[in-house]
């Protein structure tokens, strides 16, 4: 999602609170959980990672049938970045809506394949290049139908893969919904061994997706006018921004301007919120419309009509962009689900898409970790004690960082390293 | 040398206007209608300002542009990556920077921008001679900072609306007063190469010009990072458009 970060990467990262924190042991240094999430970890606080790594694209070839208005689909973009010699092979999973290309994905792989391991990413199950040629239902967040996908999918690539590289063993690390993901997919692989994975790694996981989505829709509720109201929010961040850019001598819109807008105190708190929400619902807006052509399920689409390249899809993107992810749960996943499973209860389905389902599972397998933060506000009152509880000594907990934002930062990056490359934690 | 590429594009638009009107999306009745329509919605404020009326051709050449680069430009970019040295590409993506120069110094000129066309002038005569007919930029390291003015900008000083949003054949991205921009500045360059005309006395000047400017093309696929359907998104459409007219509000702003 290169353009979608493109957006947020001018106009998003711009928030108040700007403090270093005053703490001896851990120095990830934004104190903020929206403005960390936002700005991610500075670069010079990044690990440094010498040399070029061999990142490739790959395309696993699916059935070629596709609607018109998704010609230029070829298949499922895979990423990978392989050793020349024997070495441990780590699957990515990204999170809700990222590509296998994605930043965080990158980052990850950069670091892996500097560290010495294999790796091969994969773009998250509400990607729409997932929903168009790899989900089974074309429906995504069913975590275990998700899942069961993700394993196919995995071993095909293994299967096109295992002639040019040499694997000791096989490990799995996911983010966000990703890091969620990856605990359904160790269970299935305790069933079916193709992997046998010697480590599993939840990187700051939702542990009820209902609840992780609900909490970032929340955020909407505090812009002006509510999340209706998401349009004309944006053109006003937007103009506080440009405005900003124009007051000042910027050369370009780099990181010197972001870090400038941010002390600035360009955008408040609430508006910094609202700003990963919009962020979030560009993403749910691709999968919303890709879930539904795929379906023909005429939720924004007509279920007739076959659209073509040179249709209009303007007031399909306005529409998906203003239904939120509680929408599309209610309206279009919990129906779909329960028309193929009569009797099935949306109470049911929720305690589905929680990884309360397979609690045991996670209490008892000593290969699979969490590393999360403090301040993830993706994680509703209580679900952090959740994870100390089933978890206890496989979870590690970092004081601050927000959702994601210090995953690349110095300590975190050598220490899931080191976990992954460890036998026991 | 540019003719080629000029007659494209006047060809284009010319195609572009005479559909315009015609170019309405034809409504077929639908049985269902689907749950949520954009009528919900319309309470909201827009956040494009970019007018498209042509919306369906532009997505049609945004189409084509894709397979130009699938079949053709990236492969031949590729084999350009491969056969020529990384000093050689930049020297040839000097060489043309350095021709660009006269683009932007008369409409400096055209714009009543003293300095910057001083500056130019001086980048151009520096390359040209210190920096070998352009191919290296000794200008850039003596502090004479490269600027960007095209007959485009010039439209806008003189009060000229962008127009309407259009995407070019392999140009890509642009606005009827951007095409419009294109058109004149190859013209004055066409006028210029005819005038002196340099590969005059080699007895097979049509075929070199072809090569330069097929050399151009090449150079400026293989600056430009930009994948049509990259980003799998299915509205990236929107996002370019988007991007491109807030791209080029900020550049107005510096």
């Amino acid at each position: 999602m290169k353009i979608v970060r493109g957006v947020l990467i001018v106009f998003l990262l711009l928030i108040p609170a700007f403090a270093w924190a005053e703490d001896a042991v851990y120095r990830y240094p934004i104190d903020d959980s929206y403005a960390a999430t936002i700005l991610g970890t500075p670069q010079k606080l990044r690990p440094d990672t010498p040399g070029e790594v061999p990142i490739k694209t790959m395309v696993l070839e699916t059935d070629r049938e596709k609607p018109e208005i998704f010609f230029y689909d070829l298949g499922l973009r895979y990423t990978v970045a392989f050793q020349d010699r024997k070495a441990p092979l780590v699957f990515l999973i990204a999170g809700t809506g990222g590509s296998s290309k994605s930043a965080k994905i990158v980052a990850l792989i950069t670091n892996l394949y500097h560290a010495g391991f294999h790796v091969i990413a994969l773009p998250s199950p509400t990607f729409s290049n997932f929903i168009i040629n790899a989900s089974t239902t074309h429906v995504p967040g069913n975590l275990s139908d998700d899942a069961d996908d993700l394993y196919r999918v995995m071993e095909q690539i293994w299967g096109q893969s295992k002639g040019s590289i040499e694997v000791t063993d096989f490990s799995l690390a996911g983010y966000s919904l990703g890091g969620t993901e990856a605990a359904f997919i160790a269970r299935l692989d305790e069933e079916r061994k193709v992997f046998d994975f010697r480590r599993v790694l939840m990187l700051n996981p939702a542990v009820s997706l209902y609840n992780s989505v609900s909490r970032i829709e929340g955020l909407l509720d505090r812009i002006p006018g509510g999340p209706r109201r998401i349009g004309a929010f944006y053109n006003r961040v937007m103009a506080k921004s440009t405005e900003f850019y124009r007051k000042g001598d910027f050369v370009a819109i780099d990181d010197d301007f972001l870090f400038a807008a941010y002390q600035a105190q360009i955008l408040n708190r609430d508006e910094a919120g609202g700003m990963i929400a919009v962020s979030f619902r560009i993403s749910s807006a691709g999968m919303i419309f890709a879930s539904d052509v795929m379906t023909h399920g005429g939720y924004v689409v007509p279920k007739n009509r076959e659209l073509k390249n040179s249709d209009s899809l303007d007031d399909y993107f306005w529409t998906c962009l203003h239904l939120s992810f509680l929408d599309y749960f209610n309206e279009y996943f919990v129906p779909y689900f329960q028309s193929r499973h009569p009797g099935l209860t949306k109470e049911e389905l929720l305690e589905a898409l929680s990884i309360r389902s397979i609690e045991s599972y996670l209490a008892s397998s000593a290969k699979i970790g969490v590393i999360t933060n403090e301040d993830d506000f993706i994680l509703a009152p209580g679900e952090l004690d959740y994870l100390r509880r089933v978890f206890g000594p496989r979870l590690k907990v970092y004081p601050r960082g927000g959702h994601l934002g210090n995953l690349d930062f110095r300590d975190n990056m050598a220490f899931l390293i080191d976990r992954l490359r460890s036998s026991t934690w | 040398m540019y003719s080629n590429a000029i007659k494209l594009i006047f060809k284009t638009v010319l195609v572009l206007l005479l559909s315009g009107c015609a170019a309405g999306r034809a409504y077929l009745p639908d049985d269902v209608p689907p749950m949520h329509t954009v009528s919900e919605f319309s309470d909201d404020e827009n956040v494009s300002r970019t007018r498209d009326p042509w919306e369906g051709l532009n997505r049609s050449m945004y189409k084509f542009n894709y397979e130009v680069d699938r079949f053709v430009l990236l492969p031949v970019v590729a084999g350009y990556e491969t056969v020529v040295p990384r000093t050689a590409r930049t020297g040839v993506s000097n060489f043309f920077a350095n021709i660009r120069e006269v683009r932007t110094f008369y409409n400096c000129i055209l714009q009543a921008k003293g300095k910057k066309s001083l500056v130019t002038l001086g980048r151009f005569v520096t390359n040209s001679t210190i920096g070998i007919g352009g191919l290296f930029d000794p200008a850039t390291a003596f502090g004479m900072r490269r600027e960007h003015e095209d007959f485009d900008r010039t439209l806008e000083t003189w009060g000229v609306g962008t127009g309407p949003y259009l995407v070019l054949p392999i140009l890509g991205p642009n606005t009827a007063r951007s095409a419009g921009g294109l058109a004149v500045d190859g013209g004055v360059r066409w006028a210029i190469a005819n005038a002196i005309d340099p590969f005059g006395g080699t007895g097979a000047s049509t075929e070199i010009e072809t090569g330069v400017t097929a050399l151009e093309t090449v150079d400026l696929r293989y600056r430009e990072s930009f994948r049509y359907y990259d980003s799998d998104y299915p509205f990236e459409y929107y996002m370019v458009r988007y991007l491109f007219s807030q791209e080029r509000e900020l550049k107005i702003l510096r």
